[in-house]
């Protein structure tokens, strides 16, 4: 009986939780789901992660390669990201070229790189002028189940805490490139970008981390990216419905611990990792 | 056909209305407005401030879908066009600026008229509203936000560079400020239209 009125009246059922202050999957409106990550699981690619937002799965892969730095910074290298959605993540997604929140996901993700400044570009240069690296980070989605904004930020920071560059030489005699696969070393990531997504429903109510239905149901969306001295990489309030000032306030609240939370787990996870 | 376009040419000279340059408390550049300009839409109008594009599109038409009441004209389809002439900075809020003059002027209702506003902060952390191409590629932090006129709401933002809690909020507080005479300015031009026809 629930069902039929879940899909005859969506938004009346939605609302007769939210008046409860909970949600149908018993969360409550700021609580986030279970989050994990699997670091360097994929041995093929440089750095890899996967992180899993309840239902919603999204995979990082970087790989490094060559390129001819541009020539208006020759002291710098390339970060290009890349956000996928296929059609077996979600039945709205059809194969063919990406699609427009495809585009707008790779635009933010390219946006989050540049404005956190995660990685300096001169540290990906070999030889200015002749040789800098490129990191090429697909992003994939696996299973679309609303906030992927967030999934993909954490799927990116953690794979290029997993990159491991091998050391590059330029010989002198021949002008050829060297690479010694036997030292490797990790980048050096001077930020930690977080993404903290919340929808708006009846141009009041914020919750945090919408699910699939969630989204489609609100009537608007905002993305805060945090870095850890709190200070804001992104604030993405792609229209929706209006917010005053101080509920703006509560979400940078929310977006702080939930930057800790998310630091907290990155950490275990890598130290657990490390060869004891 | 040259009849109606001598009428458009009429109305175009004198609808425009001009604001007044930065003056004491308006640290926004001078601007102007033309409407139905062009003969063959059903609205249309040139924002013309101071001398992207997927995600650009995105952000115009959600902040435009939030605010135009949809459920009063069920299947059909609003499509506004926005051409660049002229880039000076602030694009995005011109374009903002330009869609809702257009709406105004096609006569779509709308449950609030919106306004886009910039700001760029300095690496010393001064406000800049409004800022030129070379501010904004100087500038530290560079924030665009949609406003809308009844209560003043954020409806869309989106940013570029570092900047902290605060400055955020500040930069709100100035944006909603400018605002007023971005509003003031709307009703003066639509005042002046209607009045000569």
């Amino acid at each position: 009986m629930a069902a039929g009125f879940k899909t005859v009246e969506p938004m009346e059922y939605y609302r007769r939780f939210l008046k409860e202050n909970c949600r149908p999957d018993g969360r409550e409106l700021g609580e986030f789901r279970t989050t994990t990550v699997n670091i360097g699981s994929i041995s093929t690619a440089d750095g890899s992660a996967l992180v899993k937002l309840g239902n919603t799965t999204v995979v990082c892969g970087v790989k490094a390669e060559f390129a001819a730095p541009p020539s208006d910074a020759p002291d710098k290298g390339y970060v290009v990201p890349n956000v996928d959605l296929p059609p077996l993540c979600s039945s709205r997604f059809r194969s063919g070229p990406p699609g427009e929140e495809a585009q707008v996901a790779s635009q933010f993700i390219a946006d989050v790189i540049e404005n956190s400044q995660i990685i300096q570009k001169e540290d990906l240069c070999i030889s200015s002028g002749k040789l800098a690296w490129v990191l090429y980070c697909d992003l994939i989605c696996l299973d679309y189940d609303g906030n992927i904004l967030d999934a993909c930020t954490f799927a990116l920071l953690a794979a290029l805490k997993n990159v491991q560059l091998p050391e590059v030489t330029i010989n002198e005699d021949t002008a050829l490139a060297e690479v010694n696969l036997k030292k490797k070393s990790y980048l050096s990531i001077r930020t930690h970008p977080v993404a903290t997504s919340f929808a708006v429903f009846d141009d009041t109510l914020l919750i945090v981390d919408p699910t699939g239905e969630e989204e489609h149901l609100a009537t608007g969306t905002l993305t805060i990216v945090m870095d850890e001295e709190g200070r804001l990489c992104c604030l993405h309030k792609p229209g929706g419905s209006g917010l005053t000032g101080a509920k703006l306030q509560d979400c940078m609240s929310r977006a702080v611990t939930r930057h800790k939370e998310v630091k907290k787990l990155m950490d275990e996870v890598i130290n657990s990792m490390k060869p004891k | 056909m040259e009849g109606p376009m001598r009428a458009d040419a009429k109305v175009c000279s004198e609808g425009g209305t001009e604001s007044s340059p930065r003056g004491p408390g308006c640290s926004l550049r001078h601007f102007a407005c033309e409407q139905n300009l062009l003969s063959r839409p059903d609205g249309s109008a040139s924002f013309l401030q101071g001398v992207a594009e997927k995600s650009r599109e995105r952000l115009i038409r959600n902040t435009c879908e939030a605010v135009v009441l949809g459920a009063l004209h069920p299947r059909t389809s609003i499509t506004v066009v926005l051409q660049v002439v002229s880039d000076a900075g602030s694009l995005l809020a011109c374009c903002l600026n330009a869609a809702c003059m257009a709406l105004v002027d096609a006569g779509v209702p709308m449950r609030a008229l919106f306004c886009g506003v910039t700001c760029a902060l300095d690496s010393d952390g001064t406000l800049v509203l409004d800022p030129t191409v070379k501010q904004e590629k100087e500038a530290r932090a560079v924030l665009t936000f949609a406003l809308d006129s009844v209560e003043r709401k954020l409806l869309m933002s989106t940013t570029k560079g570092l900047y902290s809690d605060a400055e955020l909020q500040q930069c709100l507080a100035a944006a909603q400020a400018a605002s007023q005479h971005v509003f003031r300015f709307y009703r003066e031009s639509l005042q002046r239209r209607y009045s000569k026809s």
